[in-house]
This record gives C-alpha cells, sequence and structure tokens, in this order.
C-alpha cells in the first residue's frame, strides 16, 4: 500500500519538476528572443571522439518562428534577474516582470535532449548579469565545460561574454565556445549613456579587442600546429539596436564597417527595437517595429560583406539614410546610372554583381556561360535572374538596340510601379504614413 | 526509336546508358519500369543492372566532368522526375563527345537541367536535415519518419552518421517505404524495411512506444517555439515560405496544431 502511494507521489513530483523546467524555459527563452543572432555557421568541429554531434559550415535552421526568423541554435538566458537598468532590455531591474533561473545542470540536459532529436545545432546561452559580471560568467563557462568535456558534446556552442568579466573567464569561454559575442547594444556612446547608464562603452569595446587579439593569434598557432587549441574557430559578433536612439543610418553602418576592419567580427546583427515600456527617453508602446529599416541595413551589411562596395558607395555625408523604397544595391545603381548599361558578356565578375536583380550565383553562371557562346535574354532569364529590374541595366546579346531611359527619377518610378514592389510595399507604406 | 526499360536503380540507369553506346543506337529513350507504357512499332530492350557496366560509363564520367558534377548526376537521378532519364542521357552524351568539360555551359539545356535539378534535390536533401525529428523510443531507439519530395535518403546518411554517431537512429522514408538505420555499436548504416501495424500511419509514435521523457521534452521543444516567436513581427507568408505546409506534419513544433 504504501509502495503504491510512494510510486503515485513520486511520479506526481516528477511531472512538477518536468512543469518547472517548462515554465523556467517559457520565461528564460521569451527574455532571450530579442537578441536576433542565430548563426551556427562559421566553424568545423568534427566528431572524432564518437561523442555527439558536430557543427560545420553553414549551419542549418531547423525551424523558423512565426515571424520568419530561423531557429537553429537553443537560444536562452540562464537567468534573467539583473542588476542593471537598461531602459531598452525586458530583463532591466526596474521591470516587473517574471524572473527565473536555470541551473548548469537544466540548460546542459535541454541542450542534450534537444538536440539528439535534431532541434536543434546547438546552444546560444547568454545571461541577466546577477551579482558580478564574473560570476555569472563562471556559470555560463560552467555550463559550455561540462557539454564538451562530461557530454563530448560537439555541437556549437555561443556564449555571450559578460562585460567587465575577467580575461581568465573570456579566455576559458572561447577554449569551450564556437562563437563568443559582446553586445554592442546601441550605435553610439551618448545613447548608451542615457539608456543604459551602468554600461560604459570601454566595458564592451575592451573585451572585443581581446578576442579579436586572440582569436588572430591562436588561428594562427593553429595552422602551424594542427593540435594546437582552438579559440573561439567561428569568431566573435555583436548587436546593435536600431530605432531606440536617434542614429542615423550613416553612423550605424560606419560603426559596422568600423567593427568588421578593425576587429574582424564575423557578424554585426541589427536590432529592430520593438517598444517594451512607456519611458519617455524611448519610442512609444505601439510604435511599429522598424522592420524596413533594419531589412535595409542588413543588405547594405551584405553589399559591404559579399558584393565588395564600400561603404561610401553605399551611404555618405549626401545620401545619410538608406532609401526605404528600394533596397540599397539598386539605389547605387539609381545614383550611378553612367556606369550603366553593364556587357554581360564582356564585363568582369565585380561588375556584374553590381547589375540590380542579379545576385552571386546568377553573376557566376553569367561569367561561366559565357565562355561557350554569346548569352542573349533567354539564357539570362533561365539563370534566374530578375528581368525587370535587370533589364533596365544590361547589354546583352539581345537587349543592345532596346532603347532605354537612363534617368534615375523615370527609372525609379518604373521600377517601383512593378508589381513585387507595388505588393511588397504597399502595406508598409500605410505603416509610416 | 528503342526504349530501355531498367530497374528504377542507378547502376540499371548507367547500364542502359553503357548499352546505347554499346549497341550504338541512334533514337533511344530510358524508362524506368514503373513508369514504362508499351506503345506499338517500338522496340523494347528490357536491361537488367549490371555492375560492371554500370561502372564503365561513370569512370568514363570521371575523365570528363568534375566530382561535383557527378554529385549533380547523381542528384539529378534522385530527384525521380520523369523526364529526369532524357536530361542525363543528352547531359552525359555531351560530356563524352566534347573535348573540354561542358559542365558550366549553362545556355545548353541539358547541363542547365542537370545544375537546376541537382539544386532542387539539394535543398530537399538540406531541408531533411533540418527537418528530421527523432523520437526515442522505450527501447532507446531514435526514430523518424519522413516524406521527402525527391529521393534524399543516400544523401543524408553521411551528415547523421556523422552527427549521432553516439546513437542507434531510424530515419524511414514512409513515402518510398524503406529506411535506413545506424548503431553506434557497428558504427554502420544499413537499409531497412518496416511493416507497419494499420493504424500506425501518423508521423509520431503512440506514447506506449516512446521513453517516458519523450512527451515531455517534445512539449519543452513546443513551449520553446511558442516563446521565441515576437508577435509584433508576426510574418506568415515569410514563415510558410521557409517551412512549407507540406512538411508541417512531421514537425513536433507543429503537432496538433
Amino acid at each position: 500500500m504504501f509502495c503504491l502511494v510512494d510510486a503515485i507521489l513520486q511520479a506526481f513530483e516528477a511531472v512538477m519538476v518536468w512543469e518547472r523546467v517548462q515554465e523556467k524555459l517559457s520565461i528564460l527563452s521569451d527574455a532571450a528572443k530579442y537578441d536576433v543572432s542565430c548563426a551556427s555557421s562559421g566553424s568545423n568541429r568534427k566528431n572524432t571522439n564518437k561523442g555527439l554531434g558536430n557543427s560545420s559550415g553553414s549551419g542549418i535552421c531547423h525551424t523558423y518562428t512565426e515571424d520568419g526568423r530561423c531557429v537553429s541554435l537553443l537560444k536562452i538566458l540562464l537567468t534573467n534577474y539583473c542588476i542593471y537598468d537598461c531602459l531598452y532590455c525586458v530583463s532591466r531591474k526596474s521591470n516587473d516582470i517574471k524572473r527565473a533561473g536555470f541551473t548548469v545542470q537544466e540548460v546542459v540536459d535541454l541542450t542534450i535532449g534537444f538536440y539528439r532529436r535534431n532541434y536543434i545545432e546547438g546552444l546560444f546561452l547568454s545571461s541577466g548579469i546577477f551579482k558580478n559580471p564574473d560570476y555569472t560568467m563562471e556559470r555560463l563557462v560552467r555550463v559550455a565545460k561540462k557539454l564538451r568535456t562530461e557530454h563530448r558534446f560537439n555541437g556549437y556552442i555561443h556564449l555571450k561574454t559578460i562585460p567587465g568579466c575577467s580575461e581568465e573567464l573570456m579566455k576559458e569561454a572561447a577554449l569551450y565556445a564556437d562563437r563568443l559575442s559582446v553586445n554592442i547594444e546601441l550605435p553610439s556612446e551618448q545613447s548608451l549613456k542615457s539608456l543604459a547608464p551602468e554600461k560604459k562603452r570601454a566595458d564592451i569595446i575592451k573585451p572585443m579587442k581581446y578576442l579579436s587579439e586572440n582569436i588572430q593569434r591562436f588561428s594562427h598557432e593553429r595552422k602551424l600546429i594542427g593540435n594546437a587549441p582552438s579559440f573561439a574557430p567561428a569568431g566573435q559578433s555583436t548587436q546593435m539596436v536600431i530605432g531606440a536612439s536617434p542614429e542615423n543610418d550613416l553612423q550605424i553602418m560606419s560603426i559596422a564597417n568600423a567593427l568588421y576592419k578593425t576587429y574582424q567580427l564575423k557578424r554585426v546583427y541589427y536590432s529592430g527595437f520593438v517598444p517594451i515600456s512607456n519611458d519617455n527617453r524611448l519610442p512609444k508602446l505601439g510604435t511599429p517595429v522598424p522592420i524596413i529599416r533594419e531589412n535595409r541595413l542588413y543588405q547594405a551589411d551584405w553589399l559591404l560583406r559579399f558584393y565588395k562596395f564600400s561603404l561610401k558607395e553605399i551611404i555618405n555625408e549626401k545620401f545619410p539614410q538608406l532609401d526605404l523604397d528600394i533596397d540599397p544595391k539598386l539605389s547605387w545603381a539609381l545614383r550611378n546610372l553612367d556606369q550603366f548599361p553593364v556587357d554581360i558578356n564582356k564585363a568582369d565578375y565585380e561588375m556584374i554583381l553590381r547589375i540590380p536583380g542579379v545576385g552571386v550565383s546568377s553573376a557566376l553562371k553569367i561569367v561561366h556561360a559565357r565562355k561557350f557562346r554569346t548569352l542573349g535574354w533567354d539564357e539570362l532569364k533561365r539563370f534566374g535572374l530578375a528581368y525587370s529590374r535587370a533589364k533596365h541595366f544590361i547589354v546583352c546579346k539581345d537587349l543592345h538596340s532596346m532603347p532605354r531611359d537612363l534617368h534615375e527619377e523615370k527609372l525609379r518610378q518604373a521600377i517601383l510601379g512593378q508589381s513585387k514592389y507595388a505588393k511588397s510595399l504597399s502595406p508598409q507604406f500605410s505603416l509610416f504614413a | 526509336m528503342t526504349r530501355l526499360v531498367y530497374d528504377g536503380s542507378f547502376e540499371g540507369f548507367l547500364t542502359c546508358v553503357f548499352e546505347i553506346y554499346e549497341r550504338r543506337l541512334q533514337l533511344a529513350e530510358i524508362v524506368r519500369a514503373t513508369l514504362f507504357q508499351p506503345l506499338l512499332e517500338e522496340e523494347v530492350l528490357r536491361i537488367a543492372a549490371a555492375a560492371n557496366k554500370a561502372e564503365r560509363v561513370w569512370s568514363g564520367l570521371k575523365r570528363k566532368i568534375s566530382r561535383e558534377s557527378r554529385n549533380d548526376v547523381f542528384k539529378t537521378f534522385l530527384s525521380e522526375l520523369p523526364d529526369m532519364e532524357r536530361h542525363l542521357l543528352e547531359f552525359i552524351g555531351n560530356a563524352f563527345q566534347s573535348p573540354e568539360s561542358v559542365e558550366k555551359d549553362f545556355s545548353n539545356r541539358a547541363t542547365l537541367y542537370v545544375s537546376q535539378t541537382a539544386r532542387k534535390v539539394h535543398r530537399e536533401k538540406h531541408r531533411m536535415e533540418a527537418f528530421v525529428r527523432f523520437q526515442r523510443t522505450s527501447d532507446d531507439i531514435y526514430y523518424a519518419s519522413i516524406e521527402p519530395d525527391f529521393n534524399v535518403l543516400p544523401l543524408i546518411i553521411k551528415h547523421f552518421k556523422d552527427r549521432y554517431a553516439d546513437q542507434h537512429w531510424i530515419i524511414y522514408d514512409r513515402k518510398r517505404a524503406y529506411g535506413i538505420r545506424y548503431h553506434h555499436d557497428s558504427g554502420a548504416v544499413e537499409e531497412i524495411q518496416i511493416k507497419f501495424e494499420e493504424n500506425l500511419t501518423g508521423t509520431f509514435l503512440p506514447e506506449s512506444a516512446v521513453a517516458e521523457e519523450e512527451p515531455h521534452y517534445q512539449q519543452l521543444w513546443q513551449q520553446y517555439f511558442s516563446s521565441v516567436n515576437i508577435s509584433p513581427r508576426k510574418n506568415t507568408k515569410l514563415h510558410v515560405r521557409h517551412v512549407p505546409l507540406r512538411y508541417w506534419r512531421y514537425l513536433t513544433e507543429k503537432r496538433n496544431k
């Protein structure tokens, strides 16, 4: 009889444990979701020890949220208790919300349980700052260490570096993690001062610099000695909140460009501010998330990194704000019509890449295929480039004699009138009206 | 017109290519047995797969096109599209005839077809690497069932074998009625066929068959999926473009929704 009661009690307790974990998960994933990074790319950790998992190349999005963002990692906070009071952050001290904290073991179990079921590529662990930066960082590192050593876990681990933590902890983190990130948070020091008074720009830049130097050094050593330890092999990234403070796109892109150049960051993420309070230093509740602006910033970022554009070409004192109606590549083309039309049978790869409507894969197809025969419009269409945009900027076998209207404003209207733009922009126009 | 009918295997297909060259057939078409419908006034050859003949065609291709392009040939074959044999035959013919590699001649129809079809198949392979959802059974097997658009099981073996090297797992293609199974002791992957009970039609195993923790993990994952959503940014169109509706039925996060 007692046995039966015991068994029932035990079963009941077990269910309670699961429910408690689920509640924590709901709080701590909700609090982590404003960190937009989800990349699981850039590392190459092989499963050599017949352990669990690997990470290679481009990473995998296992699912997408209902707002269309990639879900690749289990992205959670260790805790949302925080001693800081950054205005733009849901977990700020003064915010009246439910607080929770995972134990190290709970995070480890969740990661392994999700990974084995092929839900995720790995873990992205960040945290509110409790007690002090070192105390917090030490626990993040413990999770990573446990996964790597006790569970022989070779999946992807991204750890947030807590500003102000010691260099030793950062170094230990880098030995277990694939990627580390320090968020720059806001695009200028003034904004940081007014919205995140306890955070100092210097506390953010210092760890970035430290990581950048060591990532370079270790990667160099690894090239010389194959089995030298790896130090954050997928590099470091950062994030900026967009639209919470008054900086223009030129300021934002200049910072991003400097971070790529100075500290060799792998990615700069732009996070459109989602209003979360009624403080009058911030956009009011109900203000729409600047989704299009965020998208344009990413497009500009892509042009810098993959399309061989320089910052000045995309954005400068004369054009300090990215065009919301059209993408920055088209916008550049319209400002530089003297460089068009481009003869796709002759122009070099870099120039073909600059044609609006031509992406990396169609540009490559063009330069390969034209070695066999002169390309005409039929071929180009089948390569999958965007006819309606590209046709204004191209010369090929069949499009030599077509009269064209290379006048900026007219071209702009012609392209904007096309269905793709009309459809995608109409609801957004009304948002900004 | 001569029609060569084969068993549907890649070896069988390559054997047909061999026979066409061996017999110097001018007008020939290769048809898999499942799609074959006899017509009047035509010659039909039933071709049995022969490893040595297939091997000769394949090593001939090695001299003519890159490994990447040979992978594209295999992927195009796995597409199972009704006209893939015709395009592949043309592409292989071009490769053999031309003194230089034809694989980047994208304005040639066969080349473009192979490159584009291989890409589609590759995308499906990538989707399966993303969308497979294992359920842990009570006897500690991680089981997943899928119904991919193309026959991609042969392409995903390596990925799952490398990743889940210490697990015992099965991925089963319900559409094509075969699966792959890996056991960490042997370290090898084998092809299997399962006889399902008639009431077992869905993707998910009944609660009696799964490990005790399994429903909890499924629930945690569903919780996570709903918590990470930012509702002011809701964008159903984008969501469905990335996670097409036809895959929802085997995604844990969409179960019972």
